[in-house]
C-alpha cells in the first residue's frame, strides 16, 4: 500500500537532487535556477502528501502560494541572469565571482 | 641668621630661575628651540677636547671669536647682580657665624620642619651648627660669593646668564643644606643636589657634545659613589634605628664588636658601614678608582671648575668623614683604607698632572691630588688638620682656577699652555697672583699651604695606623711633583717665548669683576694659613673644634715632637721640585722634549691619564651597553613586543587573511556551505537534543 | 496493486528526469527533462487526490516557467560544457554531505509519528464528496483571500521587475513619440509660400 513515507521519501530524493545540481554543476548558472524549482517541487510534493493524509486543505493551498511565489522567483532570476549575460558575456559559473572577499 | 645663610641663596636661585625661564619662554614662544639650536649651532661650531698625542692636538674653549653673537638673555643683569648681592649678604654672615660659634662656643641646633615622621622614623629639616659647619659655611659662601662675582665678568658674553647664576646660587644652596644637615637623610638630600647642579653647571654649554658626555660622565660616576653612600646610610639605620646624628653619635660606641651578614660573610659592623659611607666619599672627591670624572668636569665654565671641582663639592666627601669622624674612629679597618686611597690618590693625580697640557688640566688633578692629601689627614685621625687643608686649599686652588680663567679670558679663550708663553708682561696682575697662588700650593714657607700641607705631612708620620707610613711617603713625594707641575704651568705660561704670536700681542687684562676676586682670594692664600694654625692643627683645635670632629686625642701633641729633618722634608721637596721645574722650562727647554722622547711608553701612559678611561670603558661601559642592547632588541623587541601587543596584531592579520579565503564569489561554494550547515544542525537536533 | 504500480512509474520517472536535469550536458535537454519532471509530479499529485494542483502544476510551470526557461535558454549563447574537471574534486564531498542528508531524511520518514494534538489543530478539513477545485476554492477566497491578494502582488511586483531589469533603450534607435506626433498642428508643420510661376520660390530651404 503506497503511504505517507512512500511520497516523503520521493520528495527526499528530489530535494537531495536539487541540492546537487547547485553545488555540483560547473556548466552554467541556468542549472541552479532549475535545481532551485526542482527543490520547490520537492517541498510541493511534502505539502500535499501531508495535506491528504492529514485531511487538512490548508496544505495544498499553500502548495498553490508555493507554486506561485516560485514562478515569480523564477521570472526574475532568469531576467537577472539575462542582465548579467549582457554586461559580462557569460554564465560559466566560475565566471560569477564578483563577491570575492 | 642661619636660616639667612642657608636659604638666601635658595632665593637668589629661584630669583634667577625665574628670569631664566620667563626670558625663555619671551625668545621660544611655545614653538620649541628649533630656531635656537641652529643659531648656537653655527655659533659654538665644532669643538674638539683633544685626548692628547705627543706634540699635536688644540685645546679650545667654547667660544670662538668670530662666532655669531647672540642676544644675552632678558634680565641677565638683574639676575646676576641679585644673586651675587644676596651670596655677598650670606658669606659675611658666615663670618660672624664663625666667630661666634667657633671662639663663642654658640652651638646651635635650629630646626626648620618637621620632614617625615613614619613609625620609628623620625626626620625633621634641621640645621646643625657646630665648629665644623661653621668652618665649611664659611668656605663655601666666600669662594661662591667671589665666583659670582668674577662670573660677572667672565661669563659677560654669554647669552644665558640668568640660568647660570640660578644654577650657581642652586648649588650654593645644595652645598649649605650638607653641611649644615643634622641627619644623615638631609646630608644625602644635599649631597644629590650638588651632584645635580654639577651635572647641570658641567653641561651648561649643552649645545656642545663633550660638554654633554662630560656632564652624564660626572653624574653617573657620582652615583657610583652615592650607591655605596645610600647602603651605608642604610646600614647606620639598621644598627641604630635612627639618622640623626646625635643618636648615631651617641649609639656608636656600643656597636663596635657588632657584625652585619653581608653577602654571606659576617663582617665587622662599623667598618662595613663606614667603608659604604666612604665609598660615596671616593665618587664625590674623585678619589683615585672613581677619578675618571674630575677632568672631563673641566668643561664647564671656569668659575663653575672653581666652585664645584675645587673648593666646595669635591670636598663634601672630606666634610663627611670629619662629619661622621665618631663612627670613623671606631673603624681603624676603614680609617686605613681612607688613608691608602689618599694616599694613592695624592700621587697617581700629581703623575698625570706632569704631562698634562690644558691649563684647567692641570689644576684639575692637581685638586684630585690635594684632596688625596685631605684624606690621608682624616684616615690618620687628624681631622682638623684635613679640615685645615680643606680650608687653605679653597682659597688658593679657587685663585687658581679663577686665575687661569683670567689667562684664558687674556688670551682669548685659548687653553692649551703650548700656545702660550711670555704673559707675564701682559698681564702682570694676573701674574702675580697666579704666583701667590702657586706658592700656596706647593707650601713656600709663610703661606698657606705650608701650613696646612705640612701638617698634614708631620700628622701621616706620627699617627698609628697601619698605612700612616705609606700615607707619610706618597704625601712626600706628591709634594715634589706639585711642585713640578705647578712651576711648570707658571714658566710655560708665563715665562718663556711666545708661541703664539697673534694671541699673544691681543693679551690684555681681565675687567675689575674677574681682577678683584682673585686679588682677595690671594690674599686669603696667605692670610687663611697663620692666624688659624693654631685653631686647626695646634694646641687651640679642642677649644675650638669642641664636639664637632673626635680626633684622635693624642696627635697633636705628638706632631709637635717630630723630628727637624723631617719637618723639613716637605720643604726640600718643593725646592727640588721647583729647581728641577725651572731647568727644564727655563734654563733647558730641550730637556723635557728629549725625555719624553726617550720614554714615550711612560709619557703616553700619564698622558693618557694611567689608561682608567680605556679599561673603565672596556670593563664596564661596552658591557653595559651590549646588556642594555640586548635586553633592547630581545627582551623588549622580541619577547614583550612580540607576544604582547604586535605579537597580537600579527595574528589578528594572519586569521583575517585566512578567513579571507573562505570568501571565494562563487555562489556554490556558498551553497556548500549552507548545505553543511544545515546537515549539522539536523544532525544536532536528532541526536544531540533529540534523542527521544 | 495498480495504484502501487501507477506510483513506482510516476516516482521512478520523476526521480530519473531529475537526475538527467543536471546531468544532461545540453542545456536545452536539461530544461526538457525538467518539463518531464513536471509532468510526472502532476501525475503523483492526481494519484494523492489534489487534481486541482496538479493540472495548475502543468499550466504553471511547465506552460510558463519551463518555457521561459527554454527561451532564455536559446537567447543566451550557450555552450555545450564539459563536465569540468573542477566537479570532481568536490564530488566525494558533496556526495558525502547529501547522503548524510539524504539518511536522514529517510530516517525522519521510517522513524516519525503524528503527533497527538494533530487532529484537533486541522484548522480546515477537507469537505468530502466535493471535487478537489470546489474544496480549495471554498477556502481559498474566504480564509484566505488575503494570501490571494498578496500572491497577486508578489507576481505584479515580479512582472514589473523583470521589466525593470530587462528593460534596454538602445541609443542609437530613433523611435515614434506618439504624443509629440499627434499634437502636431498646422502652424508648427506647414508654410504657405505664393510661387510666381517662372520664378521658382527662392526662400529659404
Amino acid at each position: 500500500m503506497i503511504g505517507l513515507g512512500h511520497y516523503l521519501t520521493v520528495a527526499a530524493i528530489l530535494f537531495t537532487l536539487g541540492i546537487f545540481g547547485i553545488f555540483l554543476n560547473r556548466k552554467n548558472v541556468i542549472i541552479i535556477l532549475m535545481s532551485i524549482e526542482l527543490i520547490l517541487l520537492a517541498v510541493n510534493i511534502n505539502l500535499v502528501a501531508f495535506s491528504t493524509h492529514l485531511g487538512d486543505i490548508v496544505g495544498q493551498i499553500y502548495a498553490l502560494l508555493v507554486l506561485t511565489v516560485a514562478a515569480a522567483e523564477a521570472a526574475i532570476g532568469l531576467a537577472i541572469l539575462v542582465v548579467f549575460y549582457r554586461s559580462r558575456g557569460s554564465i560559466a559559473v566560475e565566471d560569477i565571482n564578483l563577491m570575492k572577499g | 641668621m642661619y636660616q639667612a645663610i642657608v636659604f638666601l641663596p635658595l632665593l637668589g636661585a629661584i630669583f634667577a630661575g625665574i628670569i631664566a625661564l620667563v626670558g625663555a619662554r619671551a625668545r621660544f614662544p611655545g614653538k620649541g628651540p628649533v630656531a635656537s639650536v641652529e643659531d648656537t649651532a653655527a655659533g659654538h661650531g665644532p669643538h674638539h677636547g683633544a685626548p692628547d698625542v705627543y706634540g699635536g692636538g688644540v685645546i679650545h674653549s667654547s667660544h670662538h671669536e668670530d662666532e655669531a653673537r647672540e642676544p644675552a638673555a632678558a634680565g641677565s643683569r638683574t639676575a646676576e647682580l641679585i644673586t651675587t648681592t644676596l651670596l655677598m649678604i650670606s658669606m659675611v654672615l658666615s663670618w660672624i657665624a664663625l666667630v661666634d660659634v667657633g671662639f663663642a662656643h654658640h652651638d646651635a641646633r635650629v630646626p626648620v620642619f618637621t620632614w617625615m615622621s613614619a613609625g620609628d622614623l623620625k626626620v625633621d629639616w634641621s640645621l646643625r651648627i657646630d665648629t665644623l659647619t661653621a668652618v665649611m659655611l664659611v668656605v663655601v659662601n666666600t669662594i661662591s660669593a667671589f665666583v659670582h662675582l668674577y662670573s660677572i665678568g667672565y661669563m659677560h658674553e654669554d647669552p644665558y646668564r640668568p640660568r647660570f647664576f640660578g644654577y650657581l646660587s642652586m648649588f650654593t644652596f645644595a652645598m649649605l643644606m650638607l653641611v649644615t644637615a643634622d641627619n644623615l637623610v638631609q646630608l644625602f638630600f644635599g649631597w644629590e643636589g650638588v651632584g645635580l647642579a654639577s651635572y647641570l653647571l658641567i653641561g651648561f654649554w649643552y649645545h656642545k657634545p663633550e660638554a654633554n658626555a662630560a656632564a652624564i660622565k660626572a653624574f653617573i660616576v657620582n652615583r657610583v659613589g652615592d650607591f655605596g653612600f645610600a647602603l651605608g646610610i642604610f646600614a647606620v639605620f639598621m644598627l641604630t634605628g635612627a639618622i640623626d646624628l646625635d643618636t648615631v653619635f651617641a649609639q656608636a660606641p656600643s656597636l663596635t664588636g657588632k657584625t652585619i651578614n653581608f653577602f654571606g660573610w659576617q663582617a665587622d659592623a662599623l667598618t662595613l658601614t663606614c667603608l659604604l659611607l666612604f665609598m660615596g666619599a671616593m665618587g664625590k672627591s674623585a678619589q683615585f678608582l672613581l677619578h675618571t670624572w674630575l677632568p672631563d668636569a673641566m668643561e664647564g665654565p671656569t668659575p663653575v671648575s672653581a666652585l664645584i671641582h675645587a673648593a666646595t663639592m669635591v670636598t663634601a666627601g672630606v666634610f663627611m668623614v670629619a662629619r661622621l669622624s665618631p663612627l670613623f674612629e671606631l673603624a681603624p679597618h676603614a680609617q686605613t683604607f681612607v688613608t691608602f686611597i689618599g694616599a694613592t690618590t695624592a700621587v697617581f693625580a700629581a703623575t698625570i698632572g706632569l704631562v698634562q697640557n690644558d691649563i684647567k688640566r692641570i689644576v684639575a688633578y692637581s685638586t684630585c691630588s690635594q684632596l688625596g692629601y685631605m684624606f690621608v689627614a682624616m684616615g690618620v685621625g687628624a681631622y682638623s688638620v684635613g679640615m685645615f687643608h680643606l680650608f687653605t686649599h679653597a682659597f688658593f686652588k679657587a685663585l687658581l682656577f679663577l686665575g687661569s680663567g683670567s689667562v684664558i679670558y687674556a688670551m682669548h679663550h685659548e687653553q692649551d699652555i703650548r700656545n702660550m708663553g711670555g704673559l707675564k708682561d701682559r698681564i702682570p696682575y694676573t701674574y702675580i697672583v697666579m704666583v701667590i697662588g702657586t706658592l700656596a700650593l706647593t707650601g713656600f714657607p709663610l703661606t698657606a699651604g705650608y701650613f696646612s700641607k705640612d701638617a698634614i705631612i708631620e700628622s701621616a708620620y706620627v699617627s698609628h695606623n697601619s698605612l700612616a707610613y705609606y700615607g707619610f711617603a706618597m704625601t712626600v713625594i706628591a709634594a715634589g711633583l706639585t711642585s713640578f707641575y705647578s712651576w711648570r704651568l707658571i714658566f710655560k705660561t708665563f715665562h718663556g717665548e711666545p708661541h703664539d704670536q697673534r694671541h699673544y700681542e691681543a693679551a690684555h687684562e681681565s675687567p675689575l669683576w674677574m681682577l678683584i676676586p682673585i686679588g682677595i682670594l690671594a690674599a686669603g692664600s696667605i692670610l687663611s694659613g697663620f692666624p688659624f694654625k693654631e685653631l686647626f692643627a695646634g694646641h687651640g683645635v679642642e677649644e675650638f673644634f669642641g664636639q664637632s670632629v673626635k680626633m684622635n686625642p693624642h696627635l697633636i701633641e705628638e706632631m709637635h715632637h717630630i723630628p727637624q729633618m723631617i719637618a723639613f722634608l716637605p720643604t726640600v721637596m718643593m725646592a727640588l721640585g721647583f729647581v728641577v721645574s725651572w731647568l727644564f722650562y727655563i734654563r733647558r727647554p730641550y730637556l723635557p722634549v728629549e725625555l719624553a722622547g726617550q720614554h714615550q711608553m711612560l709619557y703616553q701612559f700619564l698622558l693618557n691619564k694611567w689608561y682608567f678611561d680605556e679599561l673603565y670603558d672596556f670593563i664596564f661601559v661596552r658591557p653595559a651597553k651590549r646588556i642594555g642592547y640586548f635586553l633592547w632588541k630581545k627582551g623588549d623587541g622580541f619577547v614583550i613586543d612580540g607576544f604582547g601587543p604586535d605579537g597580537v596584531s600579527a595574528r589578528v592579520l594572519d586569521i583575517t587573511r585566512n578567513v579571507v579565503k573562505i570568501q571565494t564569489g562563487y555562489l556554490y561554494h556558498y551553497a556548500f556551505a549552507m548545505l553543511i550547515g544545515a546537515a549539522g544542525l539536523i544532525t544536532w537536533f536528532m541526536f544531540g537534543l533529540g534523542g527521544q | 496493486m495498480i495504484v502501487a504500480l501507477f506510483f513506482y512509474l510516476f516516482a521512478g520517472i520523476c526521480v530519473g528526469s531529475a537526475f538527467m536535469v543536471i546531468a544532461a550536458r545540453n542545456p536545452v535537454h536539461s530544461v526538457l527533462y525538467l518539463i518531464l519532471a513536471f509532468v510526472n509530479a502532476a501525475g503523483l499529485f492526481v494519484m494523492m487526490g489534489a487534481e486541482f494542483l496538479a493540472m495548475i502544476l502543468i499550466v504553471v510551470y511547465v506552460g510558463a516557467v519551463a518555457v521561459l526557461f527554454l527561451f532564455v535558454v536559446m537567447m543566451l549563447d550557450v555552450d555545450f560544457a564539459e563536465l569540468k574537471q573542477g566537479a570532481l574534486q568536490y564530488l566525494p564531498i558533496g556526495m558525502l554531505i547529501g547522503g548524510i542528508f539524504l539518511a536522514e531524511l529517510v530516517l525522519v520518514v521510517g522513524a516519525w509519528a503524528i503527533g497527538s494534538g494533530v487532529p484537533q489543530a486541522i484548522t480546515s478539513p477537507i469537505p468530502a464528496k466535493i471535487p478537489n477545485t470546489e474544496a480549495i476554492g471554498l477556502v481559498l477566497y474566504t480564509r484566505y483571500v488575503y494570501f490571494f491578494q498578496a500572491a497577486g502582488i508578489i507576481l505584479l511586483v515580479a512582472m514589473i521587475g523583470a521589466i525593470v531589469l530587462t528593460l534596454h533603450h538602445r541609443a542609437r534607435v530613433r523611435r515614434q513619440h506618439i504624443g509629440a506626433q499627434v499634437a502636431r498642428t498646422p502652424a508648427a508643420s506647414i508654410e504657405i509660400v505664393k510661387v510666381r510661376p517662372g520664378q521658382g520660390w527662392g526662400g529659404n530651404q
